[in-house]
């Protein structure tokens, strides 16, 4: 049977715009606009869209780094939407995040073994080994002990990522909100954590919610995709048939713009017309409109239902619908 | 051939001491060729093309070197003579738009200022109204060849109001109206969307057929390169360790770090197992001795930790590697 150990349910997010001496409110951003989705225990999720479609808010809701608008977040069972104090400090010690840029996460004075105990600390976790456990946790992650007693600036990128991932792990959560963790990274070294983020997976099943705009990374490393457009889930399905038949016009757009390093293929690519969405718009309908090749008319004027496809493939638009 | 570049040296002082930034570059450029310059973090691209352009800061040297373009070394030029070359036959693209636009000032005044004191036909008009009035005209068609939607309306907007897509074409149209010889892209596509990327790419595209233009398009996306160049060049370490036709280094590299770079790309057009390169770039204050890439390299023999490899042609690629040339 499968658990959801994550599910969030018609997630919006306004962020307000202030202005005047009054500081009124006088307009909002719309961040995020009703999204549904769920993350299943040892799976990863990808999250996939462009700058400012809203996928980074979603992981900081989930994480509780800020509330929602509207909509729940159900975490093993349990709505945690508005949960505060202890039942807070609970859910954070089962929850983790990754941040893009390892060096703004990570405080320049603290040694990578200071950072790590004060996370066990504050969680009571490991009482009285904390320091075996921490070296354990550099083996895991593949460094050193010896690596405990460095600086921040004394380590390399993809050694500072692994400092972060293993920091994350020190309270043995179940779930972690990856949000581009390795943007910051060169190939070479992006790959060595990519791995890394797998076999962890595979031996302690942590569920993953990948936040990237990457698909190269999302067909490598995560079970399935849900894709973002403006705050609103547009195409949600398996990574592998999300590839292989790609149904929403701009999913199939973004597949075709990513460049691939085949001097060889020569395929025929869809230019998007049109520049990225400007989120102070409230959405009411197809959030895609302005951009998309096919839109009719209805697009205009009513938000496309949900259509399932089978196969836990389900998209928003009126072509499919 | 329309630039030479050739064992190029450049060094920076810093107060960690000197890096050694490029450790003999050397590369050809074709009238009408497009060069990818791939590599990653620190690799030297963004130095080379600083240095062509003869734009390095205070703190760097070119040590010794030659960069030979149209038959002349820049680096025997006045200054004033290059600030000639740059801009009307040398045009650079930055990555970050956003700090090549000032500001404060709307894009019809920086637009006009750039015609106005480079374009040789402008300049020469001694009625300034005339001038203003003409070099508005050239912006607006310029604006429209790069698909500016409205560019009468956006001469009059301010950079902030523009989103980056949109700067990045002002900076495109502003660049090719000289009519240069050579456009040097650096990273120009990398803080842009996907699918704002396809745009602009498509847009250099055309403006490079049309005016049968060289460009250096430098970049860390493989996947740019295999789309756009006819020749790609890899560096490593502030050297170009391999370079020839994109199929070549691409589909069949030689190189162990270009294919190391290839084997740890996530791919969306196949499933593929990534490996990693093992370690990390060498720091260029204490740059390995021999071949910079000795430390990561599965095939490392005695004689790449002691000798810096001499290039050797390789089944139509030219690679600086022990494992070729009989060695």
């Amino acid at each position: 049977m499968v658990t959801e150990v994550v599910k969030i349910e018609n997630l919006t997010k306004h962020f307000p715009i202030v202005g005047g001496i009054l500081q009124k409110t006088i307009g909002y951003v719309y961040a995020v606009n009703d999204v549904t989705m769920s993350v299943r225990e040892g799976e990863t999720h990808g999250l996939v869209g462009e700058s400012g479609s809203g996928k980074t808010t979603v992981g900081r809701i989930i994480v509780k780094l800020t509330n929602p608008t509207s909509g729940r977040i159900i975490f093993d069972g349990e709505d945690i939407t508005r949960v505060k104090g202890e039942a807070l400090r609970n859910y954070r010690r089962k929850v983790q995040m990754v941040f893009q840029d390892p060096y703004a996460s990570m405080n320049p004075r603290m040694t990578v073994k200071s950072a790590l105990l004060e996370v066990m600390k504050i969680h009571s976790m490991h009482k009285g080994s904390e320091y075996e456990y921490a070296t354990k946790l550099m083996e895991r992650v593949g460094m050193s002990e010896e690596h405990l007693y460095r600086y921040p600036h004394e380590l390399s990128g993809g050694q500072r990522q692994r400092v972060v991932i293993a920091r994350a792990l020190s309270v043995e959560p179940k779930f972690i909100v990856l949000d581009e963790p390795t943007a910051s990274l060169d190939v070479s070294v992006q790959a060595q954590v990519l791995d890394l983020l797998k076999e962890l997976q595979k031996q302690y099943s942590y569920s993953y919610l990948l936040i990237t705009h990457n698909l190269a990374i999302i067909k490598y490393i995560s079970h399935r995709t849900t894709v973002m457009y403006r705050g609103v889930w547009v195409e949600t399905a398996p990574t592998q048939e999300l590839f292989k038949n790609p149904q929403h016009p701009y999913t199939i757009a973004l597949m075709s713009a990513v460049p691939v390093p085949d001097p060889t293929l020569r395929r025929e690519k869809i230019i998007l017309k049109g520049e990225p969405p400007n989120p102070i718009e409230k959405v009411v309908a197809c959030p895609f409109q302005d951009r998309c090749p096919y839109v009719m008319d209805v697009c205009r004027e009513k938000m496309p239902p949900d259509t399932d496809l089978g196969s836990e493939h389900l998209v928003r638009c009126w072509l499919r619908a | 051939m329309l630039l030479s570049v050739r064992d190029l040296i450049v060094e920076f002082y810093t107060y960690r001491g000197i890096v050694h930034a490029l450790n003999g570059v050397s590369f050809d450029l074709d009238k009408g060729e497009v060069l990818g310059l791939a590599g990653e973090t620190g690799s030297g691209k963004s130095v080379t093309a600083f240095s062509i352009q003869r734009l390095l800061p205070a703190n760097a040297k070119i040590v010794s070197g030659k960069i030979v373009f149209d038959g002349v070394d820049l680096l025997e030029l006045s200054e004033e003579k290059m600030r000639e070359i740059r801009g009307q036959r040398i045009a650079t693209i930055f990555q970050d738009p956003h700090t090549y636009l000032n500001p404060v000032f709307k894009i019809e005044r920086q637009f006009l200022d750039v015609l106005k004191y480079n374009d040789p036909e402008i300049k020469a008009l001694e009625n300034k109204k005339e001038a203003e009035r003409i070099a508005f005209e050239k912006a607006v068609e310029m604006l429209k060849k790069v698909k500016m939607p409205a560019p009468e309306r956006v001469l009059k907007m301010y950079p902030h109001e523009l989103s980056g897509g949109m700067k990045q074409r002002v900076l495109l149209a502003m660049a090719y109206s000289l009519t240069p010889d050579l456009i040097i892209a650096d990273e120009a596509t990398t803080a842009l969307d996907v699918t704002i990327q396809a745009q602009v790419l498509e847009i250099m595209k055309e403006l490079q057929k049309e005016k049968n233009l060289s460009v250096l398009l430098i970049t860390h996306d493989l996947g740019v390169i295999a789309e756009n160049c006819q020749k790609a060049a890899i560096m490593y370490a502030g050297r170009v360790v391999e370079i020839g036709d994109v199929k070549k280094v691409l589909i069949s590299p030689k190189h162990p770090y270009t294919q190391g770079l290839l084997k740890a790309l996530p791919r969306t057009d196949k499933e593929v197992e990534l490996v990693g390169i093992p370690g990390t770039v060498p720091d260029l204050v204490n740059p390995p001795t021999g071949c910079a890439f000795n430390l990561r390299c599965p095939y490392a023999k005695e004689i790449c930790r002691t000798k810096v490899p001499p290039y050797t042609l390789e089944e139509g690629s030219t690679v600086a590697c022990y494992l070729y040339g009989g060695k």
